[in-house]
């Protein structure tokens, strides 16, 4: 019977680069190894969620006690601004691409990712912007719109500075996601294994497809908004100008037309990291394996068609009202499928619970109470009782912290040790899981009954005799708890890396491909070709007696892209094009693009 | 050499799917560049007929003008179909000819809006600010332009490289993506000609 010690003990094959390897620091900044640019994204989004985290700390300390004035208004508008978009942007979609980028193609058992440099390129386009993004807390304030930026508010006429740092940072975080969707659709779709089939592949590589799609086809709805905010900002165009005839519902449309995809970008590969994790700890394959991918594919398709629902109190008429309400509550649908699949897989396995099966048990109900306050706000007429109050704050976090960032935390518990080859320390999981979740709750429960009692969002104080005090006492407690929790999980990750125990390949007798290869993986990922039969080939390879192994590719030299400094190079310059536009230097923006044109010819005649 | 040894090779490769990673991805590009296009398009038309100032579309256009500056894009797009033909069957330098005689075509298409935008702001008094129309009307045609200008770059590139011999037969899948590129922002110049030019006189 072939045991995985067998691979393990199959001769190293070479691999070769067209130019010699770098070393230390230049090698992180050249890298085009897709498992290092996962690394820095997943570095950076812990950095940004430890931000995002902190921006939250900071308005909830202010909002514990009635006519507080710990925080200006000003102040707080910013905080809750950066708060919103540093998560989003910057802290959940990074951490999904640092596992996209390391396992998807380990998954599907490739050597990288379809276009190597595109992704480092990604990459530095995405921490560019960032910190573009963040800088306007030191060059005249953080943006202070919302993280939505309504139209007219981010009108210069209302809104300073950070309002320019916004739209340029974000409008560089577009161009990455864009450009990574394209990268990840193809490496998925075109860089399958031998038998790897579409449907044969992972859930969480279907529900990463999904989102590149998604990302692809919501960012330029988006891109084109901010482009007209930037041309009033700048230029003096009028497309926001009410006195010039402008309608607000235009930014809003193209907002949320991206906005809600967005969501589902945010949720989807949660989804699929709990639908991986739930068979290995139950010891049983996922109940109804194409069902939760058509699900998933379902959701995907329709969050094209659902925007308007944030639009319910803006008055498009009773036609449209109506249309986009029955989409919303149709996609219920499609989610309630893969609630019933994860119940119908714990259902009779012999379940086990380390950190990582905590968190993604803990995903379903969490999720699902995020899920069904979901489908209130789909019936327009409880919608407009509850926009903007307290209850859509309460329904947004249980599906974006309950949901998509419990997905990823049990994400980190189950994935980092293929990474650093290192388990993490069970102890500190549980104390970093209990206490998050009685946080989470603690904080977001009572905001329901907030909502409910009147209480609006983005208000920086309230009267003591609101009713209100109690509650948001909770919620800053709770607060304070998630964020020693995720200090708990920082310390673990950390002293894990250095000390852990050795976590050897394959730590959670798991089926998937990239359990198959060492911890962590060679550069080129796999010494031989992985050949894949069914949906599970690891649990094929371990306990069919007499499957036959692959043979080793020992014969020849694996050929793998060598570094390249060219994908900072044009990231930087498309930065520089965002300086010259905050900073009216045409000059610059000038010299900048014919930096993007050379920097495109030397891309395109380097050699592989 | 293994399938994803070969289609690691920057796009070079057929993959899973049998088309070469290059195409698949210029195709997905062109997806996202739909719903880019489609968002300014729609912003012109959210806005129609919304300007509280003049001038106005009838008032601007010159349907004489923007026809010769469209035939030459659309010929741009036969062109570059041969072009393309040409490289698939290795005549590389009849190819090269081609891609730069397209690129001529398309940089003579941005000398016309140059032109036209010059017209409009200084003869019509039609300015980015003036109105609504105004504000649509540029950003969506100049950002088209632009996407001429980068197409006439890349494909004066594809030129060259077709000169100097790095582009043989065998990545004749570079001049097509190309292709595919260019056609798409030609498609998208038809869009805008019909339904924003044309249009106006239709009634």
């Amino acid at each position: 019977m072939a045991s995985i010690a067998d691979f393990a003990r199959a001769p190293a094959p070479t691999y070769h680069m067209a130019r010699p390897p770098k070393t230390g620091l230049m090698d992180w900044l050249t890298t085009v190894d897709h498992k290092k640019i996962g690394i820095l994204y997943g570095l950076s989004g812990l950095f940004y969620l430890l931000v995002g985290g902190l921006e939250a700390l900071l308005f909830r300390i202010q909002l514990a006690v009635p006519d507080n004035d710990f925080l200006t208004g000003e102040q707080f508008n910013g905080l809750v601004t950066m708060h919103a978009t540093t998560m989003v942007f910057l802290a959940v979609m990074p951490i999904i691409a640092a596992i996209s980028n390391y396992f998807i193609p380990l998954m599907i058992g490739a050597r990288d990712v379809a276009f190597p440099r595109m992704n480092a390129f990604s990459f530095w386009t995405f921490l560019f912007g960032s910190l573009l993004l963040n800088s306007s807390f030191l060059f005249g304030g953080a943006p202070n719109a919302g993280w939505f930026g309504y139209a007219p508010l981010t009108g210069s006429q209302y809104s300073g500075s950070g309002i320019d740092f916004w739209w340029t940072g974000l409008a560089m975080l577009a161009i990455s996601s864009m450009v990574a969707g394209v990268n990840f659709i193809v490496t998925i779709l075109n860089m399958r294994a031998p038998g790897m089939t579409l449907m044969r592949m992972p859930v969480l590589v279907w529900m990463i497809l999904v989102i590149q799609f998604l990302l692809a086809f919501s960012f330029p709805p988006i891109t084109v908004g901010l482009i007209l905010l930037g041309f009033d900002r700048t230029f003096g165009t009028v497309f926001y100008q009410v006195s010039m005839g402008g309608d607000p519902q235009l930014w809003q449309h193209l907002f949320w037309l991206f906005g809600h995809p967005e969501v589902y970008v945010l949720i989807l590969p949660s989804m699929g990291i709990v639908s991986e994790i739930l068979p290995v700890f139950t010891r049983r394959p996922l109940f109804g394996h194409h069902a939760v991918i058509f699900s998933g594919v379902a959701i995907g398709f329709m969050g094209f068609g659902v925007w308007g629902h944030h639009m319910f109190t803006v008055g498009m008429g009773p036609i449209a009202d109506a249309a986009f309400a029955s989409t919303t509550a149709i996609v219920g649908i499609p989610t309630g499928v893969k609630i019933f699949n994860w119940l119908g897989t714990l259902w009779g396995g012999k379940i086990t619970f380390p950190t990582a099966m905590l968190f993604a048990v803990s995903f379903i109900p969490m999720f699902t109470i995020g899920g069904l306050s979901g489908v209130m706000h789909s019936s327009p007429p409880i919608d407009l009782q509850q926009h903007n109050s307290y209850f859509v704050v309460a329904h947004f976090h249980y599906v974006l912290v309950g949901g998509a960032l419990q997905g990823l935390f049990a994400g980190v518990y189950f994935y980092l040790p293929k990474i650093t080859g290192k388990l993490l320390s069970e102890k500190l999981g549980k104390v970093h899981f209990w206490v998050f979740l009685a946080g989470m709750n603690l904080t977001f429960f009572p905001q329901h009954f907030l909502g409910n009692h009147g209480m609006p969002r983005r208000i920086y104080t309230y009267p003591a005799d609101a009713g209100w005090n109690t509650d948001n006492m909770l919620g800053t407690i709770g607060v304070i708890l998630m964020a020693t929790a995720t200090l708990v999980m920082v310390y673990n990750i950390l002293t894990s890396w250095k000390k852990g125990k050795p976590a050897g390949n394959d730590p959670w007798d798991a089926s998937t491909l990239e359990w198959m290869t060492t911890s962590p993986p060679p550069v080129h990922n796999f010494d031989f070709t992985p050949v894949v039969l069914s949906e599970r080939p690891l649990w094929d390879h371990k306990r069919t007696p007499g499957f036959e192994i692959p043979v080793p590719e020992t014969s020849e030299s694996i050929h793998m892209p060598s570094n390249s400094w060219r994908p900072m190079l044009i990231s930087v310059c498309i930065l520089l094009i965002m300086v010259g536009l905050l900073t009216h230097l045409w000059p610059l923006c000038i010299v900048a693009a014919l930096g993007i044109v050379a920097g495109v010819y030397l891309w395109v005649t380097e050699p592989a | 050499m293994s399938v994803h040894a070969e289609a690691i090779e920057e796009g070079h490769g057929t993959g899973s799917l049998g088309v070469p990673n290059l195409k698949l991805a210029m195709w997905a590009f062109l997806g996202s560049e739909c719903m880019f296009f489609g968002s300014l398009i729609g912003t012109y038309f959210f806005y129609h007929d919304h300007s509280l100032a003049g001038p106005l579309p009838k008032d601007v256009f010159s349907i004489g003008i923007t026809s010769i500056s469209t035939f030459l894009l659309l010929m741009s797009s036969l062109t570059m179909a041969l072009g393309v033909d040409a490289m698939r069957r290795g005549k590389a330098l009849r190819s090269r000819n081609f891609v730069w005689g397209t690129a001529l075509l398309g940089l003579t298409f941005v000398g016309f809006q140059v032109f036209e935008f010059h017209h409009f702001v200084t003869e019509k008094g039609l300015t980015l600010a003036t109105s609504l129309f105004g504000s649509s009307f540029y950003v969506m045609t100049g950002f088209h332009g632009a996407h001429v200008t980068v197409g006439v770059i890349w494909l004066s590139i594809v030129g060259w490289m077709i000169h100097k011999g790095h582009f043989g037969q065998e990545k004749a899948i570079n001049v097509e993506v190309s292709g595919l590129y260019w056609h798409f922002v030609d498609i998208v110049w038809i869009v805008i000609f019909t339904f924003v030019y044309l249009l106006e006189f239709a009634k």
